[in-house]
């Protein structure tokens, strides 16, 4: 035994690990057991179909417009919504920043979040029906002579999606909106710049990146629509979203390779969006939104 | 700065506040539909019912079996909320102290189960839990549900560690407490603050998570969010009231906890927190 | 937008309130141009309002600001075309430098080769040459605070505000800043509202300083002048006057009173009317209470250090109170001290005027 070189344990202190390091493992291992492997595993299963050659799921998918033209579905739902949610938060945000009691308005903009998907899917039948409020409204106020058709049609699924997704964007966009030093508005203002400059020139680099996120986070949420796009929208046509295929294909069919195959192009095809925008994130300015100090 | 009075700026902020107003209006007459409905004896095509009762909520405790419903919902969130308090804030206090190899790998470990949708990694999992005979069960789906809050724990901790002065934990053990001692002593008192929020938030999610609930639940382990949209999938077989009596009593078991949540946390920072990890 | 070059600036009983505590109570202030303003006062005294006022920044609550006939309150800060430093410096930190330092001049739609050439003239002025694609992060901190008054001078404004602009650095960058903010202003001529808490800060750099306190002007007047003769108290304790001993008049003498503390007698120059009830404070700072045989007061000393040139200590009179003095040699903790006071600069104030 030498007694120069340190033990093993102070090595491995010296380079991080020691017993302290190991309290990741928990974390580590259920994250592995319960997320990675099944990953893993509904990759694997999704190259051993019933039937056929390993690719006979994804011919499949591909070849059936019934299934593929899911994506576009998805896609046609999920992109507007989460531009118009981020285009809603960001005005309301900068309005927001201003007030001294930010409490009160911010606990009402996020109580959808409680609400849960399935809760204003069941409102939305009520309100937005065709004897509901909302439309015995308009017609009362002479805006509409029939009821407009705002359930069981893309709209519904639409108009349910800006509803449950537009707390979580808001917060996250008023987090980022409210992390910008409001010294540098005024060092803007007193060098000249007004309201439009100011915004155009300080506030927007500023915030990119961070909508940016934003956008993914909640384009994630939006993409994975599954009981709003069957309670209150076409599940059969104008709404066949992509998690309706998948979930068919595992509960209906017993398909679970297919389903899986499903699953897999799901996480593919959100995750190429994600990419594209945080490609695009790579490219801008991506410091502290503080003043710069030394 | 002072307020802007150009008439520009004036019509731009009453632009936002029509916005926002006309959001809150369609939000409370959408919440005021269903809760009118669950009063309502009968409501066909006027603006307000006929008659005002209580008896659905009656009914949809029977028709539900509302009350193995709501002790399922609460059996899987407090296991949940317990479990990843367990698993995650000593993972975040080691993320938060240590640097060592592969630190990133782990980071990014932590953030792909808030990135992937949950139907997403939920179909391979349930396909995994019913192989090993967990699905339909309880302990399925409180595993399921712990997938996306582990990490969510995790991320929201780090931070919460980060910010407390490690020359704290150091005089603790100069006075002799050991890694556990440091934790029940030191960290954890600290800490509770930052635990509570974050776990309070996990409370709320899970209640209101549907998904991974839905893909993994058999009949006797449906949680109060599956059971109602259920209730609704196959409306029709029921009277329309005592699903809105349900949806009622679904949406006063969140709002509880999410203004309970809102009392211990501004909800902005919670998420500033979390984000500044996601970078 | 940009304004032309004034006179005056007038601060006429300007007030400013957050929520019903007034942090500026009716503040009136004439500057000439060309001056170098200090506003000096403790944290909350309202200087940094008062200068958010000045820069549009904050509404007023009440009075007018006027640019000698114009009234400029009512203009929003883009409109007013102050340069302004800040105490975090507010560098955009997703510019460069020249894009930092060129910002107001972009806003203001000056032609590009004037502009480049501004650009470098400023960038010259504060000594950053090379800098100018870097990022602000990038930057040590007296380099950033060097751009920050690049940025606010290159637009050439008639008006440079300052908000604690040095607080941020360490003492020998601050010594050198503050002889470069010196160098600056006189080779532009323009004139200067520098906020500050240091009276060192504000006695070397400023012409005239004007002492806040609790949203009001205590006192205005050359460094020389407050040095020598702060109006009252709080202005004395602010110039260093640390000593402040309550006592009571006993005598006069040759245009000084003579004033009777625990453990002996000072004499002083007595400011204002004598109090009737002879109840007077006695100010005078640590070096001109010196330890020597001669001395008027015994005390024993507490606490002795030695600062390079001479030793400075604490000593306690019979009663417990403590004195701040200097001296000559290392004294022994314990051991009994006279103490004497340069007696044409001890101020005597009437109790009341604390």
């Amino acid at each position: 035994m030498s007694t120069e070189s340190p033990s093993l344990g102070a090595r491995l202190s010296a380079r991080g690990l020691d017993g302290t390091t190991l309290l990741v493992l928990p974390g580590v291992i259920f994250v592995v057991a319960l997320f990675i492997y099944p990953f893993l595993y509904g990759l694997w299963l999704s190259f051993h179909p019933k039937a056929g050659p390993a690719l006979a799921n994804y011919t499949k998918f591909f070849s059936d417009p019934f299934l593929y033209g899911t994506i576009w579905t998805t896609m046609k739902l999920a992109l507007p919504v989460t531009l118009i949610n981020l285009l809603i938060a960001l005005p309301i945000a900068f309005r927001v920043r201003l007030l001294r009691r930010q409490r009160l308005l911010t606990t009402l903009l996020i109580l959808p979040i409680t609400l849960g998907t399935v809760l204003v899917a069941e409102g939305m039948i009520f309100y937005l029906g065709p004897q509901g409020w909302f439309n015995r409204v308009l017609m009362l106020a002479g805006l509409i002579s029939s009821p407009v058709k705002l359930v069981n049609n893309y709209w519904g699924v639409f108009i349910s999606l800006v509803i449950t997704g537009f707390p979580f964007t808001f917060l996250l966009t008023l987090s980022y909106v409210t992390g910008i030093d409001p010294s540098l508005e005024q060092a803007a203002a007193t060098l000249g710049a007004n309201a439009r400059n100011r915004f155009r020139e300080v506030f927007l680099p500023l915030l990119l990146p961070g909508l940016a996120i934003t956008f993914c986070l909640s384009f994630v949420q939006a993409y994975s629509v599954l009981p709003s796009a069957v309670l209150v929208g076409d599940p059969s046509s104008a709404t066949r979203v992509i998690s309706i295929a998948a979930y068919q294909a595992a509960t209906e069919e017993y398909d679970y390779a297919m389903a899986s195959a499903i699953a897999m192009i799901m996480g593919l095809t959100q995750l190429g969006v994600v990419a594209l925008v945080l490609g695009l994130r790579s490219l801008l300015y991506r410091g502290p939104v503080a003043a710069a100090k030394g | 700065m002072p307020k802007d009075t150009s008439l520009t700026a004036r019509i731009w902020a009453f632009a936002v506040w029509s916005v926002v107003i006309l959001f809150l209006i369609n939000l409370a007459g959408l919440i005021g539909s269903v809760v009118t409905s669950s009063f309502a004896t009968r409501w066909l095509g006027t603006w307000l019912p006929a008659g005002f009762t209580t008896k659905w909520y009656f009914s949809a405790w029977d028709e539900f079996q509302l009350g193995d419903v709501l002790t399922v919902t609460f059996q899987v969130v407090f296991a949940v909320v317990f479990l990843s308090g367990l698993i995650g804030v000593p993972t975040a206090y080691a993320m938060a102290r240590r640097e060592f190899p592969g630190k990133r790998l782990v980071m990014v470990l932590f953030l792909l189960p808030i990135l992937v949708p949950p139907v997403t990694f939920g179909i391979p999992l349930a396909t995994v839990l019913y192989q090993v005979g967990l699905g339909g069960t309880l302990t399925g789906v409180i595993l399921a549900n712990l997938v996306p809050t582990v990490p969510f724990v995790i991320l929201v901790m780090i931070p919460f560690i980060e910010q407390i002065d490690p020359r704290l934990e150091a005089a603790a053990r100069v006075f002799g407490a050991g890694t556990f001692g440091v934790f029940r002593h030191v960290l954890v008192p600290i800490l509770t603050p930052g635990i509570l929020a974050a776990l309070l938030l996990v409370l709320v999610r899970t209640i209101a998570m549907f998904e991974l609930t839905f893909l993994t639940a058999g009949p006797g382990s449906q949680t109060l969010v599956v059971a109602l949209y259920y209730s609704v999938f196959a409306a029709g077989v029921r009277a329309v009231q005592s699903i809105d009596a349900m949806a009622v009593i679904y949406m006063l078991t969140t709002l509880v906890w999410l203004l309970i949540a809102l009392r211990f946390v501004n909800p902005t920072q919670i998420v500033a927190r979390a984000k500044r990890d996601a970078h | 937008m940009t304004t032309p070059v004034f006179q005056e600036l007038r601060l006429e009983a300007i007030r400013r309130e957050f929520g019903g505590f007034n942090a500026l109570k009716g503040v009136s202030l004439t500057i000439r141009r060309g001056e170098f303003i200090a506003l000096l006062g403790p944290s909350g005294c309202g200087k940094t309002t008062a200068l958010n006022c000045i820069a549009g920044l904050l509404a007023l609550s009440g009075g007018r600001i006027m640019l000698d006939d114009r009234r400029i309150d009512t203009l929003r800060p883009e409109q007013r075309g102050f340069g302004m430093v800040f105490q975090n410096y507010a560098l955009f930190p997703h510019m460069t430098i020249a894009k930092n330092i060129g910002f107001g001049l972009r806003m203001r739609g000056t032609p590009a080769d004037e502009m480049a050439r501004r650009i470098a003239a400023a960038v010259q002025l504060v000594r950053l040459q090379g800098q100018e694609a870097k990022l602000p992060g990038q930057l040590s901190g007296g380099q950033q605070q060097r751009v920050a008054i690049a940025r606010a001078i290159v637009i050439e404004p008639p008006l440079v505000l300052m908000d604690e602009p040095l607080s941020n650095l360490d003492a020998k960058l601050r010594l050198e800043m503050r002889q470069e903010i010196r160098r600056i202003h006189s080779s532009l001529g323009s004139t200067t509202i520098y906020v500050t808490h240091d009276q060192e800060e504000a006695l070397s750099l400023a012409d005239r300083i004007v002492v806040l306190r609790e949203g009001e002007i205590r006192q205005v007047g050359t460094p020389e002048e407050l040095y020598a003769r702060p109006t009252d108290l709080g202005v004395a304790d602010f110039m260093g006057y640390r000593n402040r001993v309550a006592g009571r008049l006993v005598g006069e003498a040759g245009g000084f009173v003579r004033v009777a503390i625990d453990g002996g007698e000072l004499e002083g120059l007595l400011q204002g009317p004598a109090p009737k009830d002879g109840r007077v404070v006695v100010a005078l700072r640590p070096e001109d209470l010196r330890a020597g045989a001669a001395g008027s007061v015994d005390a024993k000393v507490t606490a002795i250090e030695y600062r390079g040139h001479e030793f400075v200590g604490l000593a306690a009179v019979a009663s417990g109170a403590e004195l701040h003095f200097s001296a000559d040699e290392r004294l022994a903790a314990g051991a009994p001290v006279r103490l004497s006071g340069a007696r044409e600069r001890t101020l005597v104030f009437a109790e009341t005027a604390a």
